[in-house]
């Protein structure tokens, strides 16, 4: 099962253009791993705010390349934290693996 | 799409790359020019120092979020007309119509899609040429405080009921002299004479609302209120007629016709506001005292005297200024008799 939904992304692709594709993923992977760190770390310092934001990054950035799943799951941890709540579990974990593939998938789509 | 369009100043503001560059280069292939920003505070910098059409503004970003950089802007004179489209994803609903009721002009979800955001970008900048053009407009009929008020207030079509004084004046016997002269003789003496009476008009308070041919109606204290309205009016006829003298010295100097005119005020309540539509509006004003002072000024033809001014007009009129009475006159289209003064030109040299 693909992580990238391939209407979203071809449509993405047509919008911007297949020659800027390219320098948009690699955008995406430049700032991904970021957002992810910062919620590690905010975690940790039980930085409600700040966790919410890089969620809400993460959410808006993996709904435009159509990672649909990475997207309900960054979704998931924005309201948890919404609502003051970061007893996440492992959900962390299981957002850095999904964004793991998303990566691996977005690398072979640049061209 | 090749729809015609003129490119704008934008700036993008969002904390996320993607989107700064999705959003960019949307616009940008559009033939805008696009600045970005990475967060409220630079981005309120950069506003601060250069100038912008129209602002895209993410709501979550770090340092100032996109409500706090909106009620800047709101606050602040430069930046209040700025249109604002917030862009946000589809599950922040509450906070866009937040942002919306606000002041925001637009808004746009996130991912987004390019046509959408080209029509709502379009259409802002569109709008907000209108609103130049209506400000540059309304600057030329009026003083920077008149425009600044309406402004302020908004170019709502709404009436209201306002006391003011209404003045007329009008050239007198200008066919005869337009057909003795050379017609763009007659349209640069016009020029000069507007331009006088505009600035006797403005410099008291008074704004030109209509111009017909060789007569003007001007009106004083709307759309800003003066307590003493009455007497702005009339010093202002004087200074009219002051200027009018240096210019029919001139115009003697250089062998051409001199000017004479006539004006006459009326004060009261009246009608006031925006009429027409929202593309091409102009202030004015209806009512009784209108058509009241336009039939005074038409009567200083008939008794050969410059200034004339009803009896509202002349019981706030402080003693400095000069007037005689000159009784009750019965006006065409009125039931009653209304007392009617003229003011002494020579009074503004007391």
């Amino acid at each position: 099962m693909p992580e990238i939904d391939k209407a979203t992304f071809d449509e993405l692709k047509q919008m911007s253009g297949a020659d800027f594709i390219g320098e948009l993923i690699d955008a995406f992977l430049d700032d991904a791993p970021n957002m992810i760190q910062n919620m590690q770390t905010a975690l940790s310092a039980k930085d409600v705010e700040s966790f919410r934001r890089n969620a809400h990054s993460l959410k808006s950035n993996a709904n435009t390349f159509g990672a649909t799943r990475l997207g309900v799951l960054a979704k998931e941890l924005e309201f948890m934290a919404k609502e003051n709540n970061l007893d996440i579990g492992n959900r962390l974990e299981v957002v850095k693996d999904a964004y793991d593939k998303v990566a691996e998938e977005l690398k072979g789509m640049r061209s | 799409m090749t729809s015609t369009h003129e490119p704008g100043r934008l700036l993008v503001v969002d904390d996320n790359k993607v989107n700064r560059i999705l959003l960019s280069r949307g616009l940008e292939q559009y033939g805008h020019i696009v600045e970005t920003a990475e967060n409220g505070k630079q981005a309120l910098e950069m506003l601060k120092r250069g100038e912008y059409d129209l602002v895209l503004l993410d709501i979550e970003m770090p340092e100032m979020n996109g409500y706090q950089v909106l009620e800047a802007c709101l606050q602040d004179a430069e930046l209040r007309d700025l249109p604002i489209i917030m862009t946000s994803s589809l599950d922040e609903l509450d906070s866009v119509v937040k942002c919306i009721e606000l002041g925001a002009e637009d808004y746009l979800n996130k991912p987004v899609n390019y046509v959408l955001l080209r029509a709502r970008v379009n259409a802002s900048l569109e709008k907000k040429r209108l609103r130049d053009e209506q400000r540059k407009l309304i600057r030329t009929f009026t003083t920077k405080e008149v425009a600044d008020e309406l402004l302020k207030t908004g170019f709502s079509l709404r009436g209201n009921f306002v006391n003011a004084s209404v003045m007329f004046a009008d050239i007198r016997s200008f066919t005869a002299l337009a057909e003795s002269q050379p017609p763009d003789e007659i349209i640069e003496m016009l020029n000069d004479y507007y331009a006088l009476m505009f600035d006797a008009i403005t410099s008291h308070g008074g704004s030109v609302n209509q111009m017909m041919g060789d007569g003007l109606m001007a009106i004083f204290g709307a759309p800003v209120y003066y307590e003493d309205h009455s007497e702005r009016a009339v010093r202002a006829a004087l200074e009219m007629l002051e200027l009018l003298d240096g210019f029919n010295q001139s115009q003697v100097a250089q062998n051409k016709s001199q000017i004479k005119i006539g004006i006459g005020v009326a004060s009261g309540q009246v009608i006031a506001g925006f009429t027409g539509t929202q593309h091409r509006a102009m202030y004015t004003c209806i009512g009784d005292t209108v058509n009241l002072a336009a039939r005074i000024e038409d009567y200083t033809k008939s008794i050969d005297q410059s200034i004339l001014i009803d009896s509202y007009t002349y019981k706030d009129l402080p003693d400095s200024i000069k007037t005689q009475p000159l009784g009750p006159v019965v006006f065409k289209g009125k039931s009653v008799s209304i007392d009617v003064y003229s003011v002494e030109t020579d009074s503004h040299k007391a």
